[in-house]
């Protein structure tokens, strides 16, 4: 795609406009706006503290902001909590991981939407299904590439780059609109960050989008389609990775640099933007 | 989630013999074999049917308050209210059947609710508040510790109906008796490992002691289940007075008040973990067994009750540590 060639957008999957969240004199969310376009992985960065986790929280329902609006396939929605937000098919890949440890993969795969037995078996006596669920986890590990042995061991014994692929798994088994995937690469090592690149370009190609959370520069540059920056509670910018450097994006996101109308940037702060070896001209 | 077609090439089973030796209560399983094996060897009356039944008898009631126990332990909880809450059951159960004039199997089922009330509250605290588990059931021991001496007036409640004491009678299995009580303790041990082994209920049991964070944000209705397995417990305590009751045959206000350490003893012994999220129901069963097992073999070699209480405290030393050293192997 060519920035400058006019496009006709697609409908976003999902966006939001004006969002407002105050928590007493702290304004967590100040009129953020958001889009995310099928197909694509969106990267959502900015500072510590810029409140993109709140943005996040709002758009999986989460929290609940005071103000604005929410829309799913061009609906207007409201979530009253995460579950609401899954049931419209959003899934979050949550950063310390909402796995659980002692169990083993094809349970983890199915936590709280297990599959019972057809029949009285099922209806009267509760029995789980054991077998569908770890035919159908292993289904899915086989479409994403993910390879991890026997789906009957307990979580716990995995790598934490194979503990993160369960939880995309899962995330990306459940999602018909969003997947969510705060932080994913964190605590991993090179490989295992590479592979789970790998793994949300997989997602992407099954046609779902993806919202990444990262602070990881070099991650968001080799993966992301879009980058929504976040400053001071709203989109400070919304630009592809290829029309801007790491270090202007940085300054973007720390407010050295602005984004102009035209797609330019403007220096807003001289000595941040001499800091950060951004300044032009 | 829709099945693709994709062959999954990336599953391999464990095979039944590994699968039967990395089994959380192996290791437990084994111990209970082997201590039976040297009682056989040290003492001609412990093999037999007749001590066997006796054992069970002697850990129906602890057997069935471990049942409770292992829920709210598995849920990284601990009930230390357990044995009073039983107790008041007990009385209650024997002073409406005998004082009130209520039906047999009415004051029965009114005192498993009562029980079943009591857990009922420990889990509103514990979920809703919340508070420490270990607190709330500290306080709730001495409430109905202190209920019962008040209801029951500090007499011992005797002359019960029938169906009270009916799960005291024994029934023949081949040539040995074995209590109905025996066998009611067995059959809910057998309910349980279903439950939490065959269920979803059991999955979020496990998940919710792994992390109630993570069981949340899976999607799992975590207040309702922590409030449900307090009150499951407190009902399986209720069923626990119920024996108490028809195996001593009377209502007695002194009883249960070292029932609460004891199924912690069984549960911890049966290989579950206190920090939640890892154990089976099976195990505590293998758990009271141990117990019931050293205590009786030790008094059939004549060793006096003190040292069947320090050999008890070793064992479940022992267990704990078995447990954290397997735990680093496996992290």
């Amino acid at each position: 795609m060519k920035d400058s060639a006019p496009e006709k957008k697609p409908e976003p999957v999902l966006s939001a406009r004006g969002l407002v969240k105050r928590y007493g004199h702290v304004t967590a969310i100040d009129g953020a706006d958001f889009e995310l376009l099928p197909g694509e992985v969106l990267a959502v960065i900015g500072d510590n503290g810029a409140g993109k986790t709140s943005l996040i929280k709002a758009l999986t329902g989460a929290l609940v902001p005071d103000a604005g609006e929410i829309r799913l396939h061009g609906e207007p929605i409201r979530f009253s909590g995460p579950l609401e937000a899954r049931r419209h098919g959003i899934e979050t890949v949550y950063q310390d991981l909402a796995v659980a440890p002692s169990m083993d993969i094809a349970a983890n795969m199915f936590l709280g939407r297990e599959i019972r037995r057809a029949g009285p078996l099922g209806t009267v006596f509760r029995m789980l299904d054991k077998k569908a669920m770890r035919r159908e986890s292993a289904d899915y590990m086989a479409a994403l590439q993910i390879r991890l042995g026997s789906l009957g061991q307990a979580v716990e014994t995995l790598s934490g780059g194979q503990r993160q692929a369960v939880a995309v798994a899962r995330a990306a088994a459940w999602a018909r609109s969003v997947v969510v995937m705060d932080e994913p690469t964190a605590a991993l090592g090179v490989k295992e960050s590479a592979q789970v690149l790998d793994l949300i370009r997989r997602v992407r190609d099954k046609g779902i989008p993806v919202i990444l959370i990262s602070h990881n520069m070099p991650h968001v540059f080799e993966i992301a389609d879009r980058i929504h920056v976040h400053r001071l509670g709203r989109r400070e910018a919304l630009i592809k990775p290829a029309d801007y450097s790491m270090a202007e994006v940085v300054a973007i996101m720390t407010g050295a640099l602005s984004v102009t109308a035209d797609g330019g940037t403007v220096v807003s702060d001289d000595e941040a933007a001499s800091a950060a070896g951004v300044r032009r001209g | 989630m829709t099945a693709s077609t994709m062959t999954p090439t990336a599953v391999k089973e464990p095979t039944a013999a590994r699968r039967l030796l990395t089994a959380p209560a192996a290791g437990p399983f084994a111990a209970l074999v082997l201590a039976s094996v040297f009682f056989s060897l040290s003492t001609d009356q412990f093999l037999s049917g007749g001590n066997f039944s006796l054992i069970l008898q002697q850990v129906m009631v602890v057997g069935t308050l471990a049942i409770g126990q292992t829920l709210i332990i598995l849920t990284a909880g601990i009930d230390l209210a357990c044995g009073a809450i039983m107790a008041f059951g007990g009385i209650l159960l024997a002073k409406l059947a005998v004082n009130s004039g209520v039906p047999p199997v009415l004051a029965i089922l009114l005192a498993i609710a009562v029980c079943g009330g009591f857990g009922l509250v420990n889990g509103l605290l514990v979920r809703l508040v919340p508070l420490p588990p270990f607190i709330v059931t500290l306080g709730m021991l001495n409430i109905a510790f202190a209920l019962t001496h008040i209801y029951s007036d500090e007499q011992t409640v005797t002359g019960l109906p029938g169906p009270l004491t009916a799960l005291g009678k024994t029934f023949p299995l081949g040539r040995t008796d074995v209590t109905y009580g025996s066998l009611l303790t067995v059959g809910l041990f057998l309910v349980f490992a279903y439950a939490l082994n065959g269920t979803a209920w059991g999955r979020h049991v496990y998940a919710l002691g792994n992390s109630a964070e993570s069981a949340r944000l899976s999607g799992i209705r975590v207040t309702r289940l922590t409030i449900g397995i307090y009150t499951v417990a407190g009902l399986v305590y209720g069923v626990a007075a119920l024996l108490l009751v028809s195996r001593t045959g009377v209502g007695d206000p002194q009883a249960g008040q070292t029932e609460n350490l004891d199924s912690i003893t069984a549960v911890v012994l049966g290989g579950t973990s206190l920090f939640g999220g890892r154990g089976t129901v099976l195990g505590t069963f293998v758990g009271v067994l141990i117990v019931g097992v050293f205590r009786n073999g030790l008094q059939l070699m004549g060793v006096s009750s003190v040292y069947q209480t320090l050999v008890t405290g070793v064992l479940v030393i022992l267990a704990v540590t078995v447990d954290q050293l397997s735990r680093k192997g496996t992290r």
